[in-house]
């Protein structure tokens, strides 16, 4: 299966790479477009010096935590979110008949290895914060566990996006509000929402665990909204719990497809 | 008699335009779905953005000389901003047709081209300004609350600088769809073009926070005249004169190049044929 998943990866790189000038500049491109995040963070700490009391550098580590695990799963399953497109051309049908899993498939499909720049850019971010912080590894080693449960959930997310496509032929951007608006809020501390919002994605929907939960915990710092200590381990069991969600939505979603017929 | 046959009832020019116009207007009003998702997609974006700039206003109240209502009001109508004015790029459907060589029979049409193509991206802007504009504007008066414009003198300045950065927005963007020409792929020139848009026309975050020159400099640069400006008259933050002037100049300057750039691609089409 994974082996399967990486000959496809594998398959759409050598078809980007047929147009060298045009790869290299898309990862270049890539690169750039995913700065300007940083540099809106960057205008804002022109102008002051904390923001809901974190400092520049804790935000870029936030940012950093949640833009690695975002863009790893933007470049490796987000091409999922193509399912209502597929549905309406009739072209899933062949993606169903072929002897390996759909998600797979799905996941590989027209997979941009140019997108690779900008994991590149949140790996230098969030490579920065940690010296710039002085981050040792007596807290430090949360900081790999927080970039896997953000993969996890951000995973789930698409997958879930892709299930709901199934659903949403018509309007599939409404995704976008779920996937790109949670990465959107997870760029920043979760101390700049109000406070519903926050218990909403701590005890729904669970990106707190992306990189704020445990993002606190390697700070060393208390949770403004007096979440008890122990919320900080919870990220791997909240990433689970949605992962099986997720796969649990989208068998179904595949199981009551009904093809056009064509 | 066989001359009619050929070239069926030619239109007078205002009502020419004004058809296509409705066109572009009713093209888009199909995917009245596509619209409404993302109406609520930029209105979500709304909200979040609106908590960050909510802390950055509490930290430094004043800020800009805009308070905490003008930052709020900034944010949701710079979000209903992105329909109409295509700030993410594209929504012309010139890349495609000259790639296909479609191309060549636009350029025969009975309307130059150009203007041809602003008038149905008029109809797309007034389109997703009614679907993708006012909803986030109302998300944002009920969830935060907004200003709005106070008499009729200041919705006139706003609406004329609306429809200025609307014409400066598809002057940018004709400009990137032509250089497909050159170029064979858009894709590489799409994405600058994204990354300038974006960050250059206040769209993520109020162009009078960036530092020193580069603020001076973002302020008269062209993107700057499709959300920052229209956004300023707006919360009445700019002398309105002024800032009509600057955005005029950027539409005529925009415009004129692209007729510069059809006259090019005519020549560019008949040497390939289409």
């Amino acid at each position: 299966m994974v082996r399967t998943y990486f000959l496809l990866l594998w398959t759409w790189t050598r078809a980007a790479a047929a147009y060298p000038a045009s790869f290299a500049l898309m990862n270049l491109l890539g690169f750039v477009t995913a700065a300007i995040d940083v540099a809106v963070i960057l205008v804002i700490f022109a102008n002051t010096t904390t923001l809901a009391g974190f400092s520049r550098d804790e935000v870029l580590f936030l940012y950093g935590a949640a833009a690695l695990a975002f863009t790893i799963c933007d470049t490796f399953v987000s091409n999922i979110d193509r399912v209502s497109s597929h549905i309406r051309t009739g072209t899933l049908d062949t993606f169903l008949i072929r002897p390996v899993s759909a998600w797979i498939q799905l996941t590989a499909d027209r997979f941009q290895i140019t997108r690779l720049g900008r994991i590149l850019q949140a790996a230098l971010v969030l490579g920065y914060a940690i010296t710039a912080l002085g981050l040792d590894w007596r807290r430090g080693w949360m900081i790999p566990v927080m970039v896997l449960t953000g993969i996890v959930i951000f995973g789930a997310l698409w997958t879930l996006a892709g299930a709901a496509q199934f659903v949403l032929t018509d309007a599939p951007e409404v995704v976008n509000a779920f996937t790109y608006g949670s990465y959107q809020l997870s760029q920043y501390p979760l101390g700049i929402y109000a406070r519903d919002v926050v218990r909403g994605v701590t005890y729904v929907l669970p990106l707190a665990f992306v990189n704020w939960q445990p993002g606190l915990y390697v700070l060393g710092r208390d949770d403004p909204f007096g979440t008890p200590e122990y919320t900080r381990f919870a990220g791997p069991a909240a990433a689970l719990v949605l992962a099986l969600v997720a796969a649990l939505a989208w068998r179904q979603g595949v199981r009551h497809y009904r093809s056009t017929g064509s | 008699m066989r001359n009619r046959a050929i070239t069926p009832r030619r239109c007078p020019t205002i009502p020419l335009y004004a058809r296509l116009v409705r066109y572009g207007f009713r093209k888009h009003a199909t995917y009245v779905w596509a619209a409404l998702a993302g109406a609520f997609t930029n209105s979500v974006f709304g909200i979040l953005r609106a908590y960050i700039l909510i802390a950055l206003w509490q930290a430094r109240p004043g800020l800009a000389g805009y308070d905490m209502t003008d930052a709020i009001t900034y944010c949701f109508v710079t979000q209903a901003f992105i329909g109409p004015m295509q700030l993410f790029g594209g929504g012309l459907g010139l890349p495609e047709r000259i790639r296909s060589g479609d191309i060549a029979l636009d350029l025969v049409r009975p309307a130059p081209l150009q203007a041809w193509t602003l008038a149905e991206d008029a109809g797309r802007a007034a389109y997703l300004f009614l679907v993708r504009g006012i909803p986030p504007m109302l998300v944002g008066a009920l969830v935060f609350g907004i200003h709005f414009p106070a008499g009729p003198g200041r919705w006139l300045a706003f609406l004329t600088g609306f429809a200025l950065g609307v014409v400066v927005s598809f002057g940018w963007r004709y400009l990137i769809a032509l250089s497909v020409c050159w170029l064979l792929d858009d894709r590489g020139v799409a994405v600058v073009s994204l990354v300038l848009t974006t960050f250059f026309s206040g769209m993520m975050i109020p162009l009078h926070l960036f530092p020193g020159w580069l603020g001076d400099l973002a302020a008269v640069l062209p993107w700057a005249a499709m959300v920052q400006l229209p956004t300023d008259l707006y919360l009445g933050k700019a002398a309105v004169a002024q800032t009509l002037a600057l955005q005029a100049l950027w539409a005529v300057i925009l415009i004129g190049l692209g007729t510069a750039g059809t006259r090019a691609i005519r020549h560019k089409v008949v040497i390939q044929g289409g």
